[in-house]
């Protein structure tokens, strides 16, 4: 077949059609999940988060036990339909148990998040923005604190408020922000010397306004992700510290407590240390799935 | 370099007194006292004993004394066992949890960095897949876990190894395993990463373009400079071994320090507690000190006098 100039026509040049944006801009965080929805471990670690905070929330008050129940007639039962994991040796229902364990570790895990969240960002962000002498006094702060293991401050700090739930929230509290605020100063030592700070500081923006609503909200990847896997760390502190000796009181059930108490006797009936066990282990599996997923979907410069 | 060391030193001291001044404070803080039974003691014996341990000074000299004694390396004597130093303690247990801890540490260099390279040198085949599934549970299992399921499994089903207790090789296996299963895990991944890192490199290339075999290429140039992060590593690795043998030693009932720790919190003989928390930080800090002065002299790019940020 021939070609010829006149089966051709000129297309008409429409400028403003060529500049309109056809789809809806995509913020970051819409951006940032979409990157998540893809990751399958990411969404498995979510998912699973969600069915252990619903068996928290729930699985105690549908249960016709309570974790303290004690029965001499069922100590140490096998898994049965009466007990689906079986009892302790106390002859309480140790699934029971377990659900009322999740909400003490996810208790620990996001109360202990927030505590880091709120004072470890604001004392980096105060020590990034402000720089000189105030930064290098308050980060030497955080490198000598940082110096040996937080988890022997908080063994310390345990000793002496007592064993409890509220303690180990406090204890938490006071120790583990000391990450996050170096994050945070790190963060905000690069943000603070964009052009859009300048510009909101000349339009005569005060210093609050600038770290509240400037330079926090772009920190906000590194910030999330941070207080993500600070959470496992909370819950595995805790689970540890029951462990010792140093956690809650009986007759609460942590789930560190379910695996101390089951020690004794492990060798003649190992599900009572398997359960909370792989309850910890599945738990602290999910949030660092979902931590990494995070962690690559809001940060891609950092993927590999 | 000079002042680097001496600035560093000078931290290793301040954490050390932070340390000591804090759980000085604590343990006045304490509401008792490790002398205020249940039942009063006559007013003669509480005396002698306030006098013995030195409680009926005032507090800044107490804290003096305690300094000074500090300074000289006395940690002041155990509230729980008569006769018992601090001291003597830290000298039964530590050489048992050191020796555990060296161990440990070998296993996870041994099993962490080969894995980590094979990993990344098979990116996205399935021994990668394989062995980050494994690194990222290793990571998420708590080492309590680790311990009592390695103990079910080795000791009492299969009858491997010994359930508990110290003093042969055999002994040491599985407390090693259950202690090196986080670093082991983490050592993967870093070097997993670091090692894509550096096989991105241009110098890489060149040496595949000079000729170079790829195993050479992988001995000599990747492995060597991929392992870098590793070493800096190795300060948190002490620390967490550390934390970490408090439980295991526990779980396998051996006598380190760890569980001489452990069993003073359970007693609430506080001058334990607080004596081996500072010999503790003491040890952390200076093995900090010590890898950061190593990092610097493997790794000739690193300006130590620099590190200031």
């Amino acid at each position: 077949m021939e070609y010829t100039a006149d089966m051709f026509k000129p297309v008409e040049k429409d400028i403003e059609g060529a500049e309109a944006i056809v789809r809806p801009s995509v913020t970051y965080w819409q951006d940032a999940w979409r990157r998540l929805k893809q990751n399958r471990l990411a969404m498995i670690g979510l998912w699973v988060i969600v069915i252990i905070t619903l068996i928290a929330v729930f699985g105690p008050v549908l249960s016709p036990y309570s974790y303290s129940d004690q029965s001499l007639f069922d100590q140490n039962m096998y898994v049965s339909k009466e007990h689906w994991l079986g009892t302790d040796d106390l002859g309480r229902d140790l699934l029971t148990r377990i659900m009322y364990g999740a909400r003490i570790s996810l208790t620990v895990g996001f109360l202990a998040s927030l505590i880091n969240l709120t004072v470890g960002v604001v004392y980096g962000g105060v020590s990034g923005y402000y720089g000189g002498h105030i930064d290098n006094i308050m980060m030497r702060i955080v490198e000598i604190l940082s110096g040996i293991p937080l988890l022997l401050y908080v063994i310390l700090l345990m000793v002496v408020l007592k064993p409890g739930l509220q303690n180990i929230l406090i204890a938490l509290g006071l120790v583990y922000w000391l990450g996050m605020a170096r994050i945070v100063r790190g963060q905000i030592l690069s943000l603070k010397e964009q052009d859009y700070v300048l510009a909101a500081r000349t339009i005569g923006a005060d210093n609050s306004r600038i770290i509240y609503k400037h330079l926090i909200p772009n920190a906000m990847g590194p910030i999330i992700v941070t207080a993500t896997l600070n959470i496992p760390q909370a819950i595995f502190t805790e689970a540890f510290l029951s462990f010792i000796g140093l956690g809650v009181n009986a007759p609460m059930a942590s789930w560190g407590v379910l695996a101390n108490d089951a020690l004794p006797s492990f060798r003649s009936y190992p599900w009572q240390l398997f359960f909370p066990a792989i309850a910890i282990s599945i738990t602290m599996l999910a949030f660092n799935f979902l931590g990494d997923g995070l962690r690559d979907a809001l940060d891609p410069k950092q993927r590999k | 370099m000079g002042g680097y060391v001496l600035r560093r030193l000078i931290s290793v001291f301040l954490v050390v007194f932070v340390v000591a001044s804090g759980t000085f404070v604590l343990m006045h803080t304490i509401p008792g006292g490790p002398f205020k039974k249940e039942k009063a003691l006559p007013p003669a014996i509480q005396r002698n004993i306030e006098e013995r341990y030195k409680l009926n000074d005032p507090l800044w000299k107490q804290y003096a004394d305690y300094l000074k004694n500090l300074l000289r390396g006395d940690l002041g004597p155990s509230f729980k066992y008569l006769g018992r130093s601090v001291n003597d303690i830290i000298r039964d247990g530590f050489p048992v949890s050191a020796a555990l801890g060296a161990w440990a540490i070998l296993f996870a260099l041994v099993v962490g960095v080969p894995a980590g390279i094979i990993s990344a040198l098979n990116q996205n085949k399935w021994q990668d897949n394989a062995v980050m599934a494994i690194a990222i549970i290793g990571v998420s299992v708590p080492n309590f876990v680790i311990a009592t399921l390695l103990m079910y499994v080795f000791a009492v089903k299969l009858r491997w190894l010994p359930v508990a207790m110290w003093g042969t090789p055999r002994h040491v296996i599985l407390p090693m395993i259950a202690l090196a299963g986080f670093p082991a895990a983490f050592f993967a991944r870093l070097m997993r990463s670091s090692t894509l890192d550096v096989l991105s490199q241009d110098y890489i290339r060149t040496a595949r373009a000079k000729g170079l075999s790829w195993y050479a290429v992988v001995v000599k140039h990747v492995v060597k400079n991929a392992i870098l992060p590793v070493v800096t590593y190795l300060g948190p690795l002490v620390a967490g071994i550390l934390t970490g043998s408090f439980v295991v030693e526990n779980i396998f009932a051996i006598p380190g320090l760890g569980r001489y720790y452990v069993t003073s919190i359970y007693n609430r003989d506080y001058t334990t507690i607080m004596g081996v928390t500072i010999f503790y930080s003491a040890f952390l800090v200076l093995v900090n000190f010590l890898v950061d002065i190593t990092y610097g002299w493997i790794d000739p790019r690193i300006k130590l006098v620099k590190a200031k940020e």
